[in-house]
């Protein structure tokens, strides 16, 4: 390979196995907007990976895989309101409980498959063909960076355009400001008359239904390989902490996946890079791999303590009743 | 009947085994201002929140215009035209005022524009009120934030007003500026609920005035044919004495000196600016100003819980400054601050009031373990000191009302035996009986030669019972005065800082005493 491709395939793995963080994250925001703290991120992606890979796998369509993988996500979330809203659970302990629910059901449902039976991508050539990179016209043409960034599946561009739009959504309609007062003040959005359950209803489950996404990405990225480790292996955690990093900005938790998928991806790419460029990079190769490993989790304490110190009245975009159950009649 | 904007009749809520409304009555006509008269805990607030669709009524009967509602949520009670503005503001904070108002607003679009800003402004001019609607809540000063309260229920149409203590935290002018606004919106036909302690309030602005007690409907009387007196009486149900005493005692020499203060807040901008005062033992200074203006930094700088820029303190010719709380504390210095929510400082709430007198005591005890027997003495006989009014000495702190954990954290402090007490608003939202229970309290310990300094926030009370006042404003002492000498418009515009009479006498500059400590240390040195 040459050694500009060694770029243009780092570059282009950062965005392709970083992008089911943004899914994570944003339908992480979606929620946490609604003044819920849903920690069960990690079990819904992995429900929704699950479901969404072998409905895609048996119907052979990319489409239903998708709508599989945010229904049971959406699902997962539905489970998660009926806790905390309406029985009002406590949000953390609910949250956690969802992951390791969340997880059950994917070993349950992985193992029982397992086998002679398992679908695989190779039989289903519509999802396999459905998840292969698309190239954007001229932008792609660019040397370099062109391949790298704008050569990706489709579902890429739809994380890309899911996190925009509900950009637009929370920052610019009246929905969105209906939204943004329940996680701040359910008490005040109550008392003009907006339906606090509903609306948490309502975007619980959206958010969680674009996890369920993230998750089916996942799945696919490990081209539905079933064995002892989860697919979507910590990425759900690793989410929880990048909507801090986005501030609980949709775009901006882009910019944080980017941010983070960088370190990320020296992992997998750090060797290929320093045999390129043994003059400059040389010396990733003789970081212990044992490192490399620890790097995600690293960096994601290193963000946590930035954004913390970053906080100033006003430009935090965190909602001030997060993890708090609204309940009407409370004294 | 004709002409009453609501009715309800034999209302009755009950949470869990605690009837906060039984069987009670009350009317108001459009056009007229209703006072709402009850003790703390005499469910007015509960009453109201039925109205408001907060709570929903066990039994009992709700008429609006003469026609039976039943009011589900606060939505339902937005369509029947009820507006509450409640004792705690309930807007966003990261909004504007705007957006506080337009997210209530239905039919507002899908997209938001720009625009909303010009309506909200048209209509808030339309109704007489000055307020910028870019402006972001936590920018806003809380006569601010009621007025916005008041302009987003005018907003929504509403034709029925509650106002929860609107006048608690305003000062003398802003409660002026309020009460024309009442009288505006009762002269369009509006019909408005007001809840107040004040009792010179209630004669002021309302036409009839509804008393309640111990959640139960006493009557409804004509203002004008009535008495601050004969009010208190029906609200107590016994008679009592309306006059605050201010005994006369022996001053020492200061026991607390403060020269030069400068203190930052928590954003670290000046909170207290070069601010010199002293209390004599027997005195009670009390200190007056607009909410914010330093006085929690003040009290807090004093009990060593907040570093200081400059300046000196001194207790008894010692410098205090720099020294952990614990010294402070055991110099004799007290401090109790109840702030606005009145459990955030000084009392674990989930504990019980055993427990939370053992927080201040545990280091007496001998043995590693606690000395939970002598908790519980002290526990008894603050309870019976002040007529703390609970189940046992094992309820914890939050279960109890309002007035009864004010009383125990005082009672705590004085149980230490301190020589200097630092109270920052001791009866904010207390009722009468509860606030002259206090009263004495105080009283009683400057007649055993204590120096208090109160913090507070009803000016009458602080001109009857404080012997001087020192007024604050944005950190800034403004000048002290003699409680008895001055008036409260005096007091008002010193607060707002249109009068400063901080160097009124040249020769006697204010906040320094004649036979201060300083004095030693300096001849010492010299």
């Amino acid at each position: 390979m040459d050694k500009l491709g060694v770029i243009t395939a780092f570059i282009h793995s950062i965005v392709a196995i970083n992008i089911p963080l943004l899914y994570g994250t944003v339908g992480e925001i979606v929620v946490e907007k609604s003044g819920s703290l849903n920690l069960g991120v990690e079990g819904t992606m992995a429900v929704g990976a699950i479901f969404g890979y072998i409905c895609g796998c048996l119907a052979n369509s990319l489409g239903v895989g998708i709508l599989a993988a945010f229904l049971t996500g959406a699902l997962c979330g539905l489970l998660f309101a009926l806790l905390t809203v309406t029985l009002q659970a406590n949000q953390n302990i609910t949250g956690l409980t969802l992951t390791t629910f969340g997880l059950g059901i994917y070993f349950f449902v992985g193992n029982s498959l397992k086998g002679p039976d398992w679908p695989t991508l190779n039989n289903a050539v519509n999802v396999k063909n459905g998840f292969a990179d698309l190239s954007i016209p001229l932008l792609s043409k660019i040397p370099v960076i062109g391949k790298g960034l704008f050569s990706h599946n489709i579902l890429v561009y739809l994380g890309i355009i899911i996190a925009v739009a509900l950009w637009w959504y929370l920052k610019h309609t009246t929905l969105g400001l209906k939204l943004r007062s329940v996680g701040e003040n359910p008490a005040a959005a109550d008392s003009v008359g907006i339906n606090v359950k509903l609306m948490k209803y309502v975007h619980i489950c959206l958010g969680s239904g674009i996890m369920g996404l993230g998750g089916y990405y996942m799945a696919l990225l490990m081209s539905g390989s079933f064995n002892s480790a989860c697919w979507i292996n910590g990425y759900g955690w690793i989410a929880v902490a990048l909507v801090i990093f986005a501030n609980w900005n949709p775009s901006l938790a882009i910019a944080g996946t980017f941010v983070f998928g960088f370190f990320n991806t020296l992992r997998v790419s750090g060797s290929s890079l320093a045999k390129a460029f043994p003059a400059l990079l040389g010396w990733l190769d003789k970081i212990p791999v044992q490192l490399y490993q620890a790097l995600p989790f690293i960096i994601t304490a290193i963000v946590l303590v930035v954004t913390s110190i970053r906080n100033k009245r006003g430009s935090s975009g965190l909602p001030a009743a997060l993890g708090t159950n609204y309940y009407r009649e409370d004294r | 009947m004709a002409g009453y904007a609501i009715e309800m009749h034999g209302i009755t809520k009950t949470f869990g085994s605690v009837v906060a409304n039984k069987g009670v009555d009350l009317n108001v006509k459009s056009g007229e201002i209703l006072a709402l008269l009850g003790e703390n805990g005499s469910g007015k607030t509960t009453l109201m929140n039925m109205l408001s669709g907060i709570y929903k009524p066990d039994s009992g009967s709700i008429y609006i215009n003469g026609e039976a509602v039943s009011i589900d949520s606060p939505e339902d009670a937005k369509r029947l035209g009820i507006g509450m503005v409640h004792q705690h503001f309930k807007l966003v904070d990261v909004f504007s005022a705007a957006d506080n108002i337009w997210m209530g607003k239905e039919k507002s679009g899908l997209v938001l524009k720009k625009k909303r800003y010009d309506e909200i402004k048209d209509i808030t001019k339309r109704f007489g009120f000055d307020l910028d609607p870019t402006k972001k809540v936590y920018n806003m000063s809380v006569s601010e934030k009621q007025t916005l309260e008041i302009v987003k229920v005018l907003y929504y149409g509403a034709k029925i007003i509650i106002l929860d203590e609107p006048t608690a935290v305003l000062t003398v002018q802003e409660i002026e500026k309020l009460f024309n606004v009442l009288r505006a919106m009762k002269a369009e036909g509006h019909a408005i609920i007001i809840i107040t302690h004040k009792l010179n309030e209630v004669m002021e602005i309302s036409d009839r005035v509804a008393i309640m007690r111990k959640g139960e409907y006493i009557t409804t009387v004509n203002t004008s044919e009535t008495s601050e007196q004969a009010l208190t009486e029906w609200m107590v149900g016994h008679k009592v004495n309306l006059n605050i005493d201010r005994p006369v005692v022996e001053k020492t020499r200061p026991l607390l000196e403060v020269r030069n203060l400068t203190i930052n807040n928590d954003e670290g901008a000046t909170a207290i600016d070069n601010v010199s005062f002293y209390i004599r033992g027997g005195e009670i200074l009390g200190v007056a100003g607009i909410a914010g203006c330093g006085q929690k930094e003040l009290c807090e700088a004093i009990a060593g819980l907040r570093p200081i820029v400059s300046g000196q303190m001194i207790h008894k010719g010692d410098n205090i400054v720099g020294l952990p709380p614990k010294t402070i504390l055991e110099k004799g210095i007290s401090m109790s601050f109840i702030p606005e929510d009145r459990l955030g400082m000084g009392l674990a709430p989930s504990m019980s009031i055993t427990d939370n007198m053992l927080l201040k005591n545990y280091r007496m005890g001998k043995s590693p373990l606690i000395d939970r027997k002598r908790g519980r003495k002290d526990a008894l006989q603050v309870i019976e000191d002040l007529s703390v009014v609970t189940p046992s000495t094992e309820t914890p702190v939050r279960r109890l009302s309002g007035g009864n954990v004010q009383k125990v954290l005082l009672g705590r402090e004085i149980k230490a035996g301190p020589n200097v007490i630092i109270t920052a608003y001791p009866v904010r939202g207390l009722d009468i009986n509860s606030s002259y229970t206090i009263y004495n309290i105080l009283n009683k310990q400057k007649l055993d030669g204590v120096g208090v300094l109160f913090v507070g926030e009803d000016l009458d009370v602080m001109m009857a019972l404080c012997d001087k006042i020192l007024v604050l404003c944005h950190g800034k002492v403004m000048g002290v005065v003699h409680a008895h000498k001055t008036t409260k418009e005096e007091l008002g515009l010193m607060m707002t800082g249109s009068l400063d009479l901080s160097e009124k006498y040249a020769d006697k500059p204010a906040g320094l005493a004649k036979d201060t400590f300083f004095e030693d240390e300096n001849k010492k040195e010299g």
